[in-house]
């Protein structure tokens, strides 16, 4: 459960990245965040784990304030994976990358090891646990920060960018993933600017503008409000875009799912 | 890293930004020859007050003092070693003399007047500017360019630890955990991937040159080019009179120390 009331930031160079932002996350949810460059998306998940400190109001982990409590204690909650693996992989080997965060919390020799082979096998790197990060391809660098990240078994997970510059199979392991995730009753995070893929994983959603949070509630009921999406310099999913434009076919304009416009489709079809 | 921010020059315009970068390098030069020239505390209060004007006129104030403000610590040590050690080696037992105060009060002292001539003229000229002045004189083109992309770097380069930080603690890393030796060794996870992400970094921009053409003539010619104006002239002059003044100073007139001037009177 993270609960954020009236949080204000500003960083060191007068720019005020969040401006009384308040929201409560509840535990199991899957919550995207979306928004246009530089809308505070960023700021406001790194206040989650505590890398950033409120300036003005306050922001609670499982009731636990998170100006009294360390990164790294708090980390053992919430695993927070960056947008680029390239900026934490530094190991020899994959393997010790994966136990890295294990040993910083302490755990006994035993535990790490069988923490790091559930991790490897998770996200299909066993294969490579002797390699070094730095041989690895894009993709698999990025599943080997998630391995890295998700070894220590965080209640709350964030993933900042999870898409970026990933192909469509990647995409669609992510997501697979994450229903994973979810079924182990886990709280998941996305920072993204993906359309298309919130709409297929069609979570709660989030969308900040200029430091505010200027829409809540289910990605179907955000993504297919034109106006709000255009506001957030995003665009509707490409499903509703094409549904919006026939809607003198008497089509619906909030659809979002492929597999139920196919379905509405060819209701209409079959009518006429 | 306040040191640094009394270092980052802003694009404004002013008598002392427009004065050509060779001449206010050789000012500080020998503003900086003679700082070292002197031992006694009376020419280096001088030289202290020597940058100030120049301050004012650049209005470059706020960031020239949050620039000594970060030095001040590194003074700090200096005037304490000097101190104690001169101390424990020459006068132990006795009560520190008057002398020895003033002597490492000087060398403190020198070493703020370097600092503030240094940041006036990083503050006051643009790096682009000092890449030209190096090629004006005559340097390779390649080392003018491995230099002002250097500098370009810099803020980059700061800005990418401070991520690779945020990802290592959010890994658990606490940087301010253990002994002296495991200190340094908890850098390792922050030192690797921006050493690596640097070289990466540099083969791109290797390639992204390249691909523009980068040497393809051996001929360079330059939109702006420097040339000395009489305000230039001037403080060309200034300087050698300043120099020539020190050198007069320290070859025939004993200096006095302040110590005992104050004690007389």
């Amino acid at each position: 459960m993270i609960e954020v009331t009236d949080l204000s930031f500003t960083y060191p160079n007068g720019i005020e990245a969040l401006k009384g932002v308040s929201i409560a996350i509840r535990n199991g949810d899957f919550v995207a965040i979306m928004g246009q460059n530089g809308a505070g998306k960023t700021t406001l998940v790194k206040h989650f784990n505590g890398l950033l400190k409120p300036a003005k109001g306050e922001v609670l982990v499982d009731g636990v304030n998170t100006r009294d409590v360390s990164v790294a204690n708090l980390a053992r909650k919430v695993g927070f994976v960056f947008q680029n693996p390239d900026h934490q992989l530094f190991c020899e080997t994959v393997e010790d990358e994966v136990a890295f965060a294990l040993k910083n919390f302490g755990y006994a020799r035993n535990i790490i090891s069988r923490r790091v082979n559930w991790a490897l096998n998770l996200l299909g790197l066993t294969q490579y646990r002797k390699t070094s990060p730095f041989m690895l391809s894009g993709g698999e660098r990025k599943r080997v920060a998630l391995a890295s990240v998700l070894a220590w078994n965080p209640k709350i997970v964030i993933l900042d960018e999870p898409t970026i510059g990933q192909d469509y199979q990647q995409k669609e392991k992510l997501r697979q993933f994450i229903t994973q995730l979810r079924a182990q009753k886990k709280t998941v995070v996305i920072v993204t600017h993906d359309v298309e893929f919130v709409a297929e994983c069609n979570p709660r959603v989030v969308l900040m503008t200029e430091g505010k949070i200027v829409a809540d509630g289910r990605a179907d009921k955000i993504l297919t409000d034109y106006e709000l999406v255009t506001k957030a310099s995003l665009v509707p999913p490409q499903v509703t875009q094409i549904f919006m434009k026939l809607s003198d076919l008497g089509l619906p304009s909030d659809v979002i799912d492929v597999h139920e416009a196919r379905k509405i489709l060819l209701d209409v079809l079959e009518g006429s | 890293m306040s040191v640094f921010d009394g270092l980052k020059f802003r694009k404004v315009s002013s008598p002392v930004h427009n004065l050509d970068p060779r001449v206010k390098f050789f000012f500080v030069c020998v503003l900086f020859v003679v700082a070292v020239m002197f031992v006694q505390l009376l020419p280096l209060l001088v030289l202290f007050f020597v940058p100030i004007p120049f301050v004012f006129v650049a209005g470059v104030k706020r960031e020239w003092i949050r620039s000594l403000k970060g030095a001040s610590m590194l003074a700090f040590i200096i005037f304490f070693f000097n101190f104690f050690f001169n101390y424990i080696y020459n006068e132990y037992p006795n009560i520190p003399s008057a002398s020895l105060i003033e002597y490492s009060v000087t060398m403190t002292l020198r070493f703020i007047v370097m600092v503030e001539t240094f940041s006036v003229f990083f503050l006051t000229t643009s790096p682009d500017l000092l890449g030209l002045a190096l090629e004006q004189s005559r340097v390779p083109y390649e080392f003018c360019f491995a230099f002002t992309t250097a500098v370009r770097f810099v803020p980059v380069l700061a800005e990418e630890a401070q991520t690779i930080m945020d990802a290592q603690k959010s890994r658990g890393l606490e940087l301010e955990r253990g002994n002296f030796l495991k200190r340094i060794r908890n850098y390792i996870p922050i030192l690797i991937p921006l050493i690596v992400s640097a070289i990466r970094r540099s083969l791109e921009l290797a390639e992204a040159m390249e691909s523009r053409a980068w040497g393809a003539t051996k001929k360079r010619t330059n939109l702006y080019v420097l040339k000395l104006r009489k305000k230039d002239y001037a403080l060309v002059l200034t300087s050698i009179f300043i120099l020539i003044l020190a050198i007069l100073v320290w070859r025939f007139i004993p200096i006095p120390a302040l110590n005992t001037l104050l004690s007389f009177s």
